[in-house]
């Protein structure tokens, strides 16, 4: 007997969307067990206090101090250098083989596992520069991670300025760099800012690299050169050493909501830009 | 050459190549100062390739070849000191679709001329008043100069790039199709504006409404395959054409 | 930029422009520098091959690691390529626009989603249901085969949609119009067409499977030994890495390094695969 196409059609749209719901689902259930269990131990309190015994009890002030100094630092360096390899690869030069050869590169730089990042950063920066497990060393070995990242929205926001525009700006004598200036920047910039706050969501995600470059200090950093520790690493320490549940999860609630906050708003961003383009 | 011609822009033997196609063949044509030059012919005939060939805006992409020279005032634009920079300051263009850049009507109007340097508040004010008066669109729009330009109508944005142009004092206008997707009223708009301005400038209007070369032209050039087949005024090309082809374009057996 | 002048920016710029290529050439050079002295003091074929990891006592063969990220690599693939295409598919092909705007992002989402995390869900949800089920340790190499196949959705998920959308419509519509339905138009023709950028997908899902470390160390128990079932216990070479460098000194550290250096051979290659892939899906459309 044959089955009718309009059948198999049934079976197979059923199959397909229970996976996605599956994945949908998977998603839901992370944010919602973490959730569930963190919330209640968050307040005030715990955000703005010193941790004590290790972190076993009291909150968690320096790791949410190093939890923002690290991406600003690494955005500080990977920004200018992403969204300057953007603007060379759209405005400054066709495609040929030294654009392939960058775009090779971005995306080999994309696929590099955080721990090569890790192994790079600490035999670079902590050993080689000297400068140990510092702020530095781990926003410079995170800045090169990002920056494939920056690259690549930046790029493509770039792109979708239409052509007509820079046309305009040349045929009344703008050179190039007036007319990425003046026309081309100001009109890719939330396309360009969602790259930089991805870039954010990275490195706030990061546990590997962290651990190797910037150490684990519980202490309140007083320059750049000390050692700090971001929630990721925190809550990574917490959870293997079974130091404390509580704390873990306190931790690992402010790291989701962190990480919501910064990867919604890039959405966001990107949604509007979207939408003004049309 | 005599004087009293009074030549603004002279090609010779002109020839223009897109990866080795050639696209534009042997154009000799001297176009004079204070007129308006008609250029028509059917799509794909080079007369717009021609016209972005006058300020250099065709080698935005890679891929061009020129031969041959254009003179501007004596002087070829593409093998001479005149940077192109300062080229496309004295040779302005308006194109086929109304571009506002996306930023206030006042700023669109002073963009060139900021770039040339110009910052007095008094003298950016003098040029836009005067600039958008002469596209025409002045009246229209003097209470709302800070409205973004992509708010205007598609008639409005084309006056408005007229007066982009304008604002920069150029030599020669060019305008490729400027008026394929206006209304009649608009297009009228644009067509007084022309012939007011040629008093001051050398405009070259290349339309694909031969109707509207008949309207504002001085002289009308007929391109026909990357050819030049056949230039002279315009009544003349209208009434007496020299050429078969011309004539066949302009009664509309074929384009 | 009066400072610079045209032409300076022009030259900063292509400067600037080498970043990303300097970054990962800077990465390989101190890598290499680091891992492979050794690597050839100490013999490929027996650092590849020897099963032995004793530090202590000199003896540095990473098989067990190799073979330990290649099944949780295989078995991430089973659960993510799977789940990942289906999904791909029905987004693409069967969900209102409007509706794939919502879940395509959330599901990307999923990658945001910090890998120590993924981990800890492994350790408190997903082992003690193993456990239960089929009895052994729990944290072992099906564990980080589930936990590293839901981490590399996102991946495959997002770049399959990309290429089945990039599927001219004409060609659809050309099916369609003969009568076939969405569903076999789909299976017989879209999927064809984006097979380059499915195939890509699924490599660089490959890549990250091996690459993650921290979900990892977490979840498969680190145990160095060829597992021989997916039950056993087991420690990838990501895991190698992490859990001994705190530590490691003198040849043992170089064996770490060296450990990088394969790691980051594969993962290159694996990136030179799938960006073939893309380039010839691109020439396609």
């Amino acid at each position: 007997m044959r089955i009718s196409p309009k059948y198999t059609q049934i079976v197979a749209i059923t199959i397909l969307g229970a996976a996605t719901v599956f994945t949908v689902a998977i998603l839901i259930f992370i944010i919602i067990f973490v959730l569930e269990k963190g919330l209640p131990i968050l307040s005030f309190n715990f955000l703005f206090t010193n941790p004590t015994d290790m972190g076993r009890s009291g909150g968690i002030l320096p790791i949410l101090i190093g939890t923002v100094l690290l991406p600003v630092l690494a955005i500080i360096v990977a920004a200018p250098l992403g969204i300057g390899t953007s603007v060379y690869l759209v405005e400054f030069t066709h495609e040929s083989r030294i654009t392939r050869l960058i775009r090779f590169g971005t995306d080999c730089l994309a696929g590099v596992p955080s721990i090569i990042f890790g192994l790079f950063g600490f035999i670079f920066f902590v050993t080689i520069l000297g400068m140990g497990w510092s702020i530095m060393s781990g926003g410079l070995s995170l800045a090169f991670m990002i920056l494939p990242t920056i690259i690549r929205t930046s790029e493509e926001a770039i792109r979708s300025v239409p052509k007509a525009y820079r046309e305009v700006s040349f045929s009344l004598g703008a050179s190039r760099w007036q007319t990425v200036r003046k026309v081309v920047l100001p009109n890719a910039l939330p396309g360009v800012v969602t790259g930089v706050v991805l870039g954010v969501g990275r490195s706030i995600e990061e546990t590997a690299v962290v651990i190797f470059t910037a150490g684990s200090s519980l202490l309140i950093p007083t320059s750049l050169f000390d050692s700090t520790r971001t929630m990721a690493v925190h809550f990574y320490i917490l959870a293997r050493e079974g130091l404390s549940m509580d704390n873990a999860y306190g931790t690992a609630a402010s790291l989701i909501i962190a990480v919501l906050i910064v990867n919604l708003s890039a959405y966001w961003m990107m949604h509007r830009f979207i939408a003004r383009r049309n | 050459m005599t004087q009293e011609k009074n030549i603004k822009i002279d090609t010779r033997h002109l020839n223009l190549y897109f990866h080795e196609e050639k696209i534009l063949k042997d154009i000799n044509l001297e176009i004079t100062s204070n007129q308006i030059l008609g250029i028509i012919g059917p799509a794909g005939s080079g007369k717009t390739t021609f016209l972005r060939s006058l300020n250099r805006m065709n080698e935005l992409e890679p891929g061009w070849r020129v031969e041959g020279q254009i003179l501007l005032d004596e002087i070829d634009i593409y093998n001479s000191e005149l940077d192109v920079i300062s080229l496309r300051k004295r040779v302005g263009i308006v194109f086929a679709l109304p571009v506002a850049l996306p930023m206030s009507i006042y700023e669109n109007v002073v963009y060139g001329v900021r770039l040339s340097g110009i910052k007095d508040k008094a003298r950016l004010d003098e040029i836009v008043e005067k600039s958008l008066s002469a596209a025409f669109l002045w009246d229209e729009v003097k209470d709302r100069l800070n409205l973004s330009g992509l708010r205007l109508s598609g008639g409005q944005q084309q006056r408005l790039c007229l007066a982009r142009v304008l604002a920069m004092e150029p030599d020669v206008i060019l305008l490729d199709e400027p008026c394929s997707g206006l209304d009649p009223i608009s297009t009228t708009w644009i067509e007084d504006a022309l012939t007011e301005l040629k008093k001051n400038y050398t405009i070259i209007l290349v339309t694909n409404n031969t109707m509207q070369a008949a309207r504002v032209a001085d002289k009308t050039a007929f391109f026909l395959m990357g050819e030049l087949v056949e230039v002279g005024l315009t009544r003349q090309i209208f009434t007496t054409p020299v050429k078969k082809e011309t004539n066949d374009y302009i009664t509309g057996r074929f384009g | 930029m009066k400072i610079f002048g045209e032409k300076g920016v022009e030259r900063l710029l292509s400067v600037v422009a080498f970043s990303a290529i300097s970054a990962l050439a800077l990465i390989a050079l101190f890598i290499f520098i680091e891992g492979l002295p050794f690597l050839f003091r100490y013999g490929v074929k027996d650092f590849l091959f020897s099963s032995d990891w004793r530090p202590e006592s000199g003896k540095f063969g990473i098989y067990p690691m190799i073979s330990a990220s290649f099944w949780v690599m295989l078995g991430a693939m089973l659960v993510g390529a799977p789940l990942g295409i289906a999904g791909a598919i029905f987004l693409a092909e069967f969900t209102p626009k409007t509706v794939m705007h919502i879940v395509k992002p959330a599901i990307e989402l999923l990658a945001a989603v910090p890998s120590v995390i993924y981990g800890f869900i492994g350790v408190v949800v997903l082992a003690p249901i193993i456990r239960e089920i089929f009895g052994g340790p729990g944290l072992s190499v099906l564990a980080g085969a589930i936990i590293l196949g839901i981490m590399i959705l996102p991946t495959v998920i997002s770049i399959s949609i990309d290429s089945i959308l990039a599927v001219p419509v004409s060609f659809r519509e050309g099916s369609l119009a003969l009568g076939a339905t969405v569903w076999q138009t789909v299976h017989m023709l879209t999927i064809k067409a984006a097979k380059s950028g499915i195939v890509a997908s699924i490599i660089l899902g490959m890549g990250r499977a091996i690459g993650e470390t921290m979900a990892v160390i977490m979840v498969t128990g680190n145990s160095v030994m060829i597992p021989n079932s997916p039950l056993d216990s087991a420690r990838t070479l990501t895991a190698n890495i992490a859990l001994e460098m705190s530590y490691a000194t003198g040849m043992h550290r170089e064996a770490l390094f060296a450990t990088g250096v394969v790691l980051f051979i594969v993962i290159i290659i694996l990136n030179s695969i799938a960006s073939v892939a893309i380039r010839k899906k691109v020439i396609v459309k």
